[in-house]
């Protein structure tokens, strides 16, 4: 059966302010929706709180993924249940590299499985990790380089779908992975998503320009307004959303509140 | 024995004395130490493996009260290059040996090297004379097991004009639960014009263990030293470590790591003096701190009266692991010339949270992500030890000293 990433009626407080006012969604393994909604409407805060993020809390709800509520999870034990975040903003690690990072990542995932477990050979993981690089056009010094340190943004985007693609998760979230891209990233980017995507892979995909979305193609989209999501719908949705903005959205929303 | 007379003479340190502020050796049992062999643990194997590919360059291995051993090195001699140990030096080499001792430190800076200088029995001399280059790598351990003992070693190194080698000399002892050692020591390192060298020494004493060392570097005209420092081990260290850029161009670089843990104390003093024209300097020291561990890092650059064109600079990180650890960093600038560049800075902080939930976002458990963050900080400084088996020990010594604080948590 195909696992799914369930959240009901989430409601998220960042130092005590509610960012997230209820958030209910559905992402299925083979299914790639997008989640739209311009800047500050809590979009990046459900991806860390979906991650497990140490800063949000989750005061009302649940987050279900293999029959488990996520919530109460440590982002490892997460991402080793086969979630992905790829993030808006990644962290620089200084010292690491990114390809001893994304060797260590896979070995926890191994030894999580089977304690006695050696670790993957290297040859096995130059291997692994050269096939990885090539779809996504990246030179292999890059490997040599200290994770996320002095990269471009275009690079860190590339470095992160770099990531999704070695893990292998089942759902995975990708944070306005388009922004900083020019177009001829953008376009390597999104085909290595849809590489990717397939019975396999539930994507999530959170931006708020449909520009991406002419390379990966939601069969969902949701937009969210002050921290709920207020309109789903299939990809015309986008296209209306990219044709009128978000403002019929407010009107509308405005409105069901007003009711409420 | 005139160093001897000199211990008799100077005063014990005391933490009234500037360079002792910080570090207390009232603690230390002087009285119970008697002088002699090392009890008989055999030498921790890891430390006898080759530093690069299968075999050695030269290994030499000291253990006080026992012959030393070697291993590989025959071709040196073919080259009049000399390593080897302290007595074999006297007996074989002392013309040589007579000229270059005691030109960097001497025997009364205090009744440390008095100590060291009129005891020491165990050391290694290095000799590399003009002109040679000495390809392979020159490995010496001192390993001095046991408590209640005194011992005292003492490293020299020569590299005359234009010669270069490169020399790692490790320090070790299991640990003796409950009991007491000192070890002083003397290091001196003298280069000549266009001389290179790179100095690794690695610090891994039992921590039982009260480790003194003074060392001092004079660097001839256009010479370069790398000179790398690991301190692991001890209860308490006060190292002395001065750079002095005698001629003009030369050129060194200091690279220090520390990770203190329990209740472990280490100090180090560094002194970068440019002494002549064009001379270049450049120290960082990182340091990380478990438990109730503690650092110093004392450093000053002195510039002489027209020593112009100088380049200085020092650095000092420092990661503080336990809210119970503490590190002092205090650096130093003495400007007696015009026209130089001297910087410095100095840092201590905390494990951040964002790079850990990155790394844990990726399936690694918290101890595993704080390691790597760990191992990141000390990075720049591991990249300069040019031996992968050296840098995976010390690799090891972290994660051992990680997992005994979250043990004890
Ligand atoms: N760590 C934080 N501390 C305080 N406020 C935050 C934090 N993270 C997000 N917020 C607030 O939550 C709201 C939603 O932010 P975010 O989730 O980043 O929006 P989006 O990704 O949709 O642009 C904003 O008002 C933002 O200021
Ligand atoms: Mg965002």
């Amino acid at each position: 059966m195909a696992s799914a990433l369930e959240i009901r009626d989430l409601h998220v407080s960042v130092q005590g302010k509610p960012i997230l006012r209820g958030v209910n969604l559905t992402v299925r393994q083979g299914e790639v929706h997008a989640l739209m909604g311009p800047n500050g409407t809590g979009k990046s805060t459900l991806a860390n709180t979906l991650m497990g993020h140490p800063n949000f809390e989750v005061t009302h709800g649940q987050i279900l993924f293999k029959g488990q509520d996520l919530v109460g999870l440590e982002p490892d034990e997460r991402s080793r249940l086969g979630l992905f975040l790829a993030f808006q903003y990644p962290v620089a690690i200084p010292g690491v590299s990114l390809a001893n990072f994304l060797r260590a990542a896979l070995n926890a995932r191994r030894r999580a499985a089977d304690p006695e477990d050696k670790g993957m050979p290297i040859p096995e993981f130059r291997k692994l990790l050269k096939q990885k690089m090539d779809v996504l056009q990246m030179p292999y010094e890059f490997a040599g380089r200290y994770l996320n340190e002095g990269f471009s943004g275009g690079e860190k985007k590339r470095a992160e779908i770099l990531q999704l693609a070695t893990l292998e998760p089942e759902i995975a979230v990708l944070d306005e992975t388009d922004s900083g891209l020019d177009i001829d990233a953008l376009r390597i980017v999104a085909s290595g998503v849809n590489d990717l995507a397939g019975p396999e892979l539930g994507v999530l995909v959170i931006t708020h320009y449909q520009r991406i979305l002419n390379y990966i193609k939601p069969r969902f989209v949701h937009v969210m307004l002050g921290g709920r999501v207020v309109e789903s719908g299939g990809p015309e949705l986008a296209e209306h959303l990219e044709e009128h903005g978000y403002d019929w959205i407010r009107e509308k929303a405005g409105e069901a509140a007003a009711e409420a | 024995m005139r160093a001897w007379e000199a211990f008799e003479r100077l005063p014990f340190p005391s933490t009234t004395d500037e360079a002792w502020r910080r570090t207390d050796l009232r603690p230390m049992p002087r009285h119970s130490f008697a002088l002699g062999a090392a009890s008989s643990p055999e030498v921790e194997s890891a430390l006898l493996r080759p530093l690069a590919g299968e075999a050695h360059g030269a290994l030499l291995c000291l253990t006080p009260g026992l012959e030393p051993r070697r291993e590989g090195g025959k071709d040196l001699a073919r080259r009049d290059v000399i390593f080897t140990d302290w007595a074999s030096a006297v007996r074989d080499h002392a013309p040589q040996l007579e000229r270059a001792l005691g030109q960097a430190v001497a025997d009364d800076e205090d009744s440390f090297t008095a100590l060291a200088a009129a005891l020491a029995v165990d050391g290694v001399v290095v000799y590399v004379p003009a002109g040679v280059h000495v390809a392979q790598p020159l490995h010496s351990v001192f390993w001095a097991p046991g408590a209640d003992r005194a011992f005292f070693s003492r490293v020299l190194v020569v590299v005359e004009d234009g010669a270069s080698v490169t020399f790692v000399h490790e320090t070790a002892s299991p640990s003796e639960p409950g009991g007491h050692a000192l070890h002083a020591g003397i290091v001196e390192l003298v280069l000549g014009a266009g001389a290179h060298l790179t100095f690794v020494e690695l610090q891994t004493w039992g921590d039982h263990v009260w480790n003194v060392t003074h060392e001092r570097a004079i660097i001839g005209r256009d010479g370069r030293l790398d000179w790398i420092f690991g301190a692991v081990g001890s209860r308490l260290t006060k190292t002395f470590s001065e750079l002095n850029l005698a001629g003009q161009g030369a050129e060194g670089r200091m690279s220090g790591f520390y990770f203190a843990g329990g209740t472990q104390h280490l100090d180090h003093d560094t002194q970068q003096n440019h002494l002549a024209p064009h001379t270049t300097s450049d120290l960082l020291f990182k340091g990380a701190l478990v438990g109730r561990g503690r650092s110093v890092w004392q450093g000053m650059i002195y510039v002489a009266p027209g020593a112009q064109k100088a380049d200085g600079y020092q650095a000092n990180r420092n990661l503080m692991l336990s809210p119970h650890a503490r590190a002092d960093s205090i650096p130093g600038l003495e400007i007696l010339a015009d026209d130089v560049r001297c910087t410095h800075g100095a840092t201590v902080g905390q494990l951040e949270e964002e790079p850990i939930y990155y790394l844990m976002s990726r399936g690694l458990p918290r101890p595993e992500a704080e390691r790597l963050v760990v191992d990141g900080f000390f990075a720049p400084i591991m990249d300069r030890i040019p031996f992968d088996g050296v840098r995976a020990r010390f690799g090891r010594m972290v994660d051992d000293k990680l997992t005994a604080s979250e043990l004890r948590g």
